[in-house]
């Protein structure tokens, strides 16, 4: 068995999410390959082989991969994978983007968003919003499987000594084009792998409030998360946003301020190890999930909570 | 142009699901059921589409048990023109829909395909992506934006740290995220005309399309129940708890 992981990157580094992919490679057992596609990615493909238990580095430096395009990728990823046992990448939106036309490519279905490996061939994953856990057994030639980062521990980073190897022909399928990106620029640590989450919702009122969070996330180095209420409503950008619809997350820490706690949102953080919940509605449903709630005026406790820690 | 739009049934978003007792699956019997809420976000934009003059025909298509002509119906009182039902029994996976979609795509030959992201029951979000690698078109998924010109459709997408646009050869499949837009509501006299608009039911038979999956579920199971927690009464007692208990800071 031999399994193609495909590396999440942005041209400059490699994404922690390729980590926990190697991680849930390494449980089905077997030669690990990576593949790092895009352009100019010499210091990705450096990092990926450096990744512990990776054999092989396959890079695919080409201006036709810059941006990921799905069009141009998957064929690239047909090619290569059609020799593998499985193809695995990140539940990222890149890896969604594109692994479901690879499995199509491949006449095979495909596996989203596995949180555990039982078999080479047999993997758990979360339905209805994480409200129940399904055992799908693929019987499929090659296993197309995108993987929740939060459900395996990442490698270790430094380690290997993979070869890297120059692979594939430009597919450049010419049906669309790259037009322009804004990213949300943030200081603090990345939502999907930061230790400690701190999460406002309608409670916040404003986008302005959201500083009281910032200032506690600061003090306790957590990345600043939002329900669906709180980025429809404007306060902050859609990336904040954590449930079945935005990120999953899962840190040590997961504080939930003025979240009551509709089933999407716990679809995105309940498998944090410990929430609290600051709320100043004691029926709020968040503290059904919560280790340690707070019924109090988040305005008062907040701040108080940031002094205090 | 024409636009297709997929809708599925799904449990309504409301609902807690159960786990059956036998691990089969979950309990869906007389439980409420909707139109996903992505696939309204679909219908909606087809509309919007159809409003602003770009769209001249919305074809809306369902792929599931007979009872799905409900989601249809609340489709054509939104605005669109006609319904086509693929009915099986059977609960398909994301390529076998994908595929039947495919055919409908050859049958209809629509210059935009508009999906939601995902199924809130499967939360697969592998059908738009699979229809566009069986069709050969390109994709734009995970959509906050859509704006029609010319032959090219330009597409902001949802990405992991903000927003990516890109430009999309027509046809194309487009797959909604939750901004896109705000579905309406279907008013009662639209609800009425819906009931008179066309309704087509296929087959995957007719339609040559074979069903088979490579994956098979093997059990249905309940998640972990986290164990109950506590309230404290201030500030000052969490941090306590939370550095001394929970040892998380």
């Amino acid at each position: 068995m031999t399994i193609l992981v495909i590396a999440e990157h942005d041209n400059k580094a490699l994404a922690p999410a390729t980590l926990n992919t190697v991680a849930a490679a390494a449980k089905i057992g077997g030669d690990i390959h990576v593949l790092v596609a895009g352009q100019g990615v010499g210091a990705v493909a450096e990092a990926a082989a450096k990744v512990a238990g990776v054999a092989k580095v396959l890079v695919a430096d080409n201006a036709a991969y810059a941006h990921q395009l799905p069009e141009n990728v998957a064929p690239l990823v047909v090619e290569l994978g059609a020799g593998y046992s499985h193809i695995l990448a990140a539940a990222t939106s890149n890896g969604k983007n594109i692994l479901p036309r690879v499995a199509a490519q491949l006449d095979v279905d495909q596996i989203s968003e596995i949180i555990s490996v039982e078999s080479a061939d047999t993997f758990k994953r979360p339905i209805y919003a994480g409200n129940a856990i399904a055992t799908v057994q693929s019987s499929a030639a090659v296993k197309v499987i995108t993987v929740r980062a939060t459900g395996f521990d990442a490698v270790a980073a430094e380690g290997g000594s993979a070869a890297v190897e120059a692979v594939g022909a430009a597919h450049d399928a010419g049906k669309s084009s790259f037009v322009g990106e804004e990213l949300a620029k943030s200081d603090r640590p990345e939502l999907t792998a930061a230790k400690i989450v701190v999460s406002g919702g309608r409670g916040m009122q404003n986008g302005d409030n959201f500083k009281h969070l910032y200032a506690l996330a600061d003090k306790l180095g957590a990345a600043v998360g939002a329900s669906r209420a709180a980025v429809d409503a404007g306060f902050v950008p859609n990336d904040m946003q954590v449930g079945q619809t935005g990120k999953i997350v899962a840190p040590q820490l997961y504080i939930a301020v003025g979240i009551s706690g509709a089933i999407q949102h716990l679809a995105g953080m309940k498998d944090s190890k410990v929430i609290v919940a600051i709320n100043k509605d004691e029926e709020a449903p968040i503290f059904q999930v919560a280790d340690y709630g707070l019924v109090a005026d988040l305005f008062e406790a907040v701040p108080e909570l940031e002094k205090l820690v | 142009m024409k636009v297709l739009v997929a809708v599925k049934r799904v449990v309504d978003y409301n609902v807690k699901v159960r786990v059956k007792a036998d691990n089969s699956g979950v309990d869906l019997a007389n439980v409420k059921m909707s139109m996903n809420p992505f696939c309204e976000i679909a219908v909606e934009e087809a509309v919007r589409l159809k409003e602003k003059g770009v769209a001249t025909e919305i074809v809306v298509v369902s792929i599931g048990p007979a009872s799905a002509q409900e989601q249809l119906r609340t489709a054509l009182a939104l605005g669109a023109d006609r319904a086509i039902l693929v009915e099986s029994a059977d609960e398909l996976n994301s390529l076998a829909v994908a595929k039947l979609l495919k055919a409908v795509v050859d049958k209809e030959q629509p210059q935009l395909v508009i999906l939601g992201k995902q199924a809130i029951d499967s939360d697969n979000n592998q059908t738009g992506q699979m229809l566009a690698a069986l069709s050969g078109y390109a994709q734009g998924t995970f959509a906050s934006k859509v704006e029609v010109s010319g032959d090219k459709v330009a597409v902001t997408r949802e990405i992991d740290g903000g927003l990516q646009t890109v430009s999309l050869n027509l046809p194309a499949i487009v797959t909604t995220d939750l901004r896109l837009n705000e579905p309406r509501y279907a008013s009662l006299p639209n609800i009425m005309k819906a009931k008179k608009k066309p309704l087509e039911v296929l087959t995957p038979d007719a339609l040559g399309v074979s069903t088979a999956s490579t994956n098979k579920t093997l059990k249905v199971e309940a998640p972990a129940a986290r164990s109950a927690g506590i309230k404290v009464k201030s500030v000052a007692e969490l941090v306590e708890k939370l550095k001394n208990e929970a040892k998380v800071i």
